[in-house]
C-alpha cells in the first residue's frame, strides 16, 4: 500500500512537470497585401507581450509561450483560411492573434476557429458585420465597430453645423461597413447623404468619382478610404476641380501622408480615429520604441494587448481549452480587479496565480462591451495650419 | 448665369479632363497604329513601353531634381523627356534585333508577332516594376494650375469652379505639336513618303529600292518619341503607376481600332471618341441638368448613365460596336 502510494505521489509529481509545455500562440496579420506597412507592428507588439510572459517565469506552472507568425493577406480569404488550418493542425497553436482586415477575420473565424474551438482575438478588425457573426463565444476584437465610429462621426458632423454631405468610401467590408453605418445615423439624426458612391483602390485618376460626387454636391466629403491610396486621390481630385474644400476624415485617413501632401489645403477638415487618453498608451509606445517598432502605428498597441489578454485569460482559466479560454477573458479584461497596465504582465500572472482578479487596461484601455469587443474611446482631430491636431476625446 | 454656371462645370469635368485624356490616347494609338501599318501587327507591348519610357524619363527627372535643375513654372520631367525618348528608342531596337528582326526574316504570320509582343510585354513589365517599384512614384513640380478652382470663382463670381491644370494644358499643347510635326514628317518628307510606301505595298517599295531595315528602325524611333511623350503625360497628368499603364492597353487599342488600325488620322479621332464616351458616359449629370432646367424639372437622381465601375467597359462596347458595323474603323484602315 505504500508502495502504491509513492507511486501515484511520484506519478503526481511527474505529470504536474509534464503540463510545464510549451503553448503556442498564432499571430496570423496581413504581411503581404495593402496593410503590409502596418503588420509587422502590430506582430512584434503580440510577441513584446510573448516575451514578457516568459521573461516573468510564471506563466501557468512554468510553461513558456512562442509566437508563430503566419500571413493572412488582408484582401485573399482563401490564403487566410489555408494559413490559419495550418497553425492549428501542423504548428499545434491554442489561440489565434488575428487577423487584421475584416473579412479575412471573418473568413478565419466561419471556417477555422470556430470548428476547431480555438479563440481569436483581433487587434484591428472593426466591420459592424463581426458583432452579429455566429462564434460560440470564441471572437473577441480589441477594436470598435465601425457601427460606433459611423454614429460618432455623425454626431460630429451635426455639432459643426453641417447638414448635407456626400459619402465615398474604399469598396471593401471596412469601407462598405463604415459609410453604411454612418449614413443611416446621419440620417436619423436629420442630416441628408447626396450620395453614397464606391471608389476602388489603386487608380491613377479620380476625376470620373470626383466629377459623380461634385455632382450630387454636399457641404462636405466623407472620405471612408485608405490614406495611402484611394482617399487621397480622391482629395486630391476634389481640391483640383474645387469640387470640395471639406473632408472628414474616419480613422483610414488621419494620417501625416495626408498632412504632408496637402499641406494647409486640408485646413477646416475634420476627423476621429480610436485613441485613447490613458498613461498606459505611452507607456507601451516607449516600451515598443525600445525594441525600434512603432507605437504609435494604428493597432500596434492593440497587438500587444490581444496577445496579453490571451495568455492572461488562459492563465486565469488554467487550461489552453478554448471554451475555459474564452470564459475567462472578460472577467481579465474588464473590472473588477487589479488594473493592469503595459509591462506589468509579470504581476497580473502572479494575482491569478493565487486567485485574485485582474482588470487588465493596457495600452490600448481595453474594455470589452457586447459580444466581446472594445468599446472604443475617440480622439476627435481637425486640421489647422496644415498639422492634425486634436480637439477632444470622446 | 444659370446657363454660364452649367457651362463652367461642364468644361470642369467632362471637357477638359476627357480632352487632355483623349490627348494622351491618341499620342499612345498614333504608336500602336503606326507599329501596325509598318510592320503589320498589334503591339501588346505598348502600354507597358510607355511605362518603361515614363519610367526613363522620372529617372533622370529626379537626378535633375536632386541637382537643383528646374525651368519653372514648367515640370523638369519636360528637360528629361529627349532623354527617356533615347533611352526608350535604344529599348524599342534592342528588342527589335533580339525578337523581332527574326520573325521578320522567316517571314512569320501576324499572330506569331502578336504572340511575341505579349512575351515583350510581361518581361517589360517586370523590368520595370523590377528597376522603380510597382507603387505610385510623384515626379511633378513646378506650377500646378494655370487657373486654379479659387481664383476662378473669385474672379468670376459663378458659383462653379474652374480648374485647369498645367498638366492638362500641356498635354494638349504637346500633343497638337506632336502631331503636327507627326504629319508634315510623314507627309513632306523623303523618309516619311517611303514609310507610307512600305505601308502601302511592301513588295513595290522592295522593288523601288526602300531599305526595309531602314524604315523598321525609323519606325521604332518615332513610335518610341509617340509612347515616352504620352506616358510621360499621363504620368504627370495623374500619377506613374507601372500597372494602370498596362491597363492603358485597352483604351488605347480601342482608339485605334475604332478610327481605323494603320490609319494615323483615325487614331486621333478615335483617341477623343473613346475619351469622350468613358468621361461623357460615367458623368453624374445632375449638377449640369439642374443648372439648365427650370427648378420645378430639377432632377432627384444623379442622372448618371453608368456607374464609374465600368469605365473600361464603355471602351470594349464601342469597340464592339465599331468592329461589328464598320470593321475597317471611323477613317477607313485596314480591317482586323
Amino acid at each position: 500500500m505504500k508502495k502504491f502510494l509513492m507511486a501515484t505521489a511520484a506519478t503526481a509529481l511527474m505529470s504536474g512537470a509534464a503540463f510545464a509545455e510549451d503553448v503556442k500562440i498564432g499571430v496570423l496579420l496581413g504581411f503581404t497585401g495593402p496593410l503590409e506597412s502596418l503588420a509587422p507592428h502590430i506582430a512584434g507588439g503580440a510577441e513584446l507581450a510573448v516575451q514578457e510572459v516568459n521573461d516573468s517565469g510564471l506563466f501557468m506552472d512554468g510553461s513558456t509561450v512562442s509566437a508563430v507568425r503566419a500571413d493572412a493577406t488582408c484582401v485573399d480569404a482563401a490564403a487566410a483560411t489555408a494559413a490559419a488550418e495550418r497553425l492549428i493542425t501542423s504548428d499545434g497553436v491554442k489561440g489565434i492573434v488575428g487577423a487584421m482586415c475584416s473579412g479575412a477575420t471573418g473568413a478565419v473565424l466561419t471556417s477555422v476557429s470556430l470548428p476547431n474551438g480555438i479563440v481569436q482575438i483581433s487587434p484591428s478588425a472593426t466591420s459592424p458585420g463581426l458583432s452579429t457573426i455566429e462564434d460560440n463565444g470564441l471572437f473577441f476584437r480589441l477594436a470598435p465597430s465601425d457601427a460606433r465610429q459611423g454614429e460618432l462621426m455623425a454626431d460630429i458632423i451635426k455639432g459643426r453645423g453641417i447638414d448635407e454631405v456626400a459619402v465615398t468610401y474604399t469598396n471593401n467590408d471596412y469601407g462598405k461597413g463604415l459609410a453604411d453605418s454612418f449614413a443611416a445615423a446621419f440620417e436619423a439624426a436629420g442630416g441628408t447623404v447626396t450620395i453614397n458612391a464606391a471608389h476602388e483602390e489603386g487608380k491613377a485618376d479620380y476625376s470620373a468619382e470626383v466629377g459623380a460626387l461634385a455632382s450630387a454636391g454636399g457641404q462636405a466629403l466623407v472620405v471612408a478610404g485608405y490614406s495611402d491610396q484611394g482617399g487621397s486621390g480622391i482629395i486630391q481630385g476634389s481640391l483640383d476641380t474645387g469640387a470640395f474644400d471639406t473632408f472628414v476624415l474616419p480613422d483610414g485617413m488621419v494620417s501625416d501622408v495626408l498632412t504632408e501632401k496637402f499641406g494647409s489645403d486640408l485646413d477646416g477638415s475634420f476627423g476621429q480615429h480610436p485613441s485613447s487618453a490613458n498613461d498606459g498608451a505611452g507607456k507601451l509606445e516607449e516600451m515598443l520604441a525600445a525594441v525600434d517598432l512603432d507605437g504609435t502605428s494604428p493597432y500596434a498597441k492593440e497587438g500587444y494587448d490581444s496577445a496579453a489578454v490571451l495568455l492572461l485569460a488562459m492563465q486565469a482559466a488554467g487550461s489552453t481549452d478554448g471554451a475555459a479560454v474564452s470564459k475567462a477573458i472578460l472577467d481579465i479584461a474588464n473590472a473588477p480587479g487589479e488594473p493592469i497596465g503595459p509591462g506589468e504582465l509579470g504581476k497580473a500572472l502572479e494575482i491569478l496565480a493565487g486567485g485574485g482578479e485582474i482588470d487588465y487596461v493596457g495600452g490600448s484601455d481595453v474594455e470589452l462591451i457586447g459580444p466581446g469587443e472594445s468599446g472604443g474611446s475617440y480622439r476627435e482631430v481637425e486640421i489647422e495650419g496644415g498639422e492634425i491636431k486634436a480637439v477632444k476625446f470622446h | 448665369m444659370d446657363f454660364l454656371n452649367a457651362v463652367v462645370a461642364l468644361t470642369n469635368f467632362v471637357l477638359i479632363p476627357a480632352i487632355a485624356y483623349g490627348s494622351q490616347l491618341a499620342l499612345g494609338a498614333l504608336g500602336v497604329t503606326l507599329i501596325y501599318g509598318i510592320l503589320r501587327f498589334s503591339n501588346f507591348a505598348h502600354g507597358d513601353s510607355m511605362a518603361f519610357g515614363a519610367m526613363v524619363t522620372i529617372l533622370v527627372t529626379w537626378w535633375f531634381q536632386s541637382m537643383g535643375v528646374s525651368i519653372a513654372p514648367l515640370p523638369t520631367a519636360l528637360l528629361a523627356l529627349p532623354f527617356g525618348i533615347v533611352g526608350t528608342g535604344l529599348m524599342l531596337l534592342a528588342t527589335d534585333r533580339v525578337v523581332y528582326r527574326f520573325y521578320r526574316r522567316v517571314k512569320a504570320k501576324p499572330i506569331v508577332f502578336v504572340m511575341a509582343s505579349m512575351g515583350v510585354m510581361f518581361i517589360m513589365n517586370g523590368l520595370v516594376r523590377f528597376v522603380i517599384g510597382p507603387d505610385d512614384q510623384r515626379f511633378a513640380d513646378g506650377a500646378r494650375f494655370i487657373i486654379s478652382a479659387r481664383d476662378f470663382k473669385e474672379w468670376s463670381g459663378l458659383r462653379e469652379g474652374l480648374a485647369f491644370k498645367t498638366s492638362q494644358g500641356l498635354t494638349i499643347v504637346t500633343a497638337v505639336i506632336v502631331v503636327a510635326a507627326l504629319f508634315w514628317f510623314l507627309n513632306k518628307t523623303r523618309t516619311g513618303k517611303s514609310m507610307r510606301a512600305f505601308s502601302d505595298n511592301e513588295d513595290l517599295a522592295l522593288l523601288s529600292g526602300i531599305n526595309p531595315e531602314r524604315v523598321v528602325m525609323i519606325t521604332w524611333m518615332i513610335v518610341a518619341g509617340l509612347i515616352t511623350i504620352a506616358g510621360v503625360l499621363y504620368g504627370l497628368d495623374k500619377t506613374f503607376k507601372p500597372f494602370t499603364y498596362f491597363q492603358l492597353l485597352l483604351p488605347i487599342f480601342a482608339s485605334a481600332i475604332v478610327g481605323g488600325l494603320g490609319n494615323p488620322l483615325g487614331a486621333i479621332a478615335g483617341g477623343f471618341v473613346i475619351a469622350f464616351s468613358e468621361v461623357g458616359v460615367t458623368y453624374a449629370w445632375k449638377k449640369v441638368v439642374t443648372y439648365l432646367l427650370p427648378e420645378s424639372l430639377a432632377p432627384s437622381s444623379l442622372v448618371q448613365l453608368m456607374s464609374t465601375d465600368y469605365k473600361f467597359a464603355v471602351s470594349f462596347v464601342i469597340l464592339i460596336i465599331v468592329l461589328l458595323f464598320k470593321p475597317t474603323g471611323l477613317f477607313r484602315g485596314q480591317s482586323v
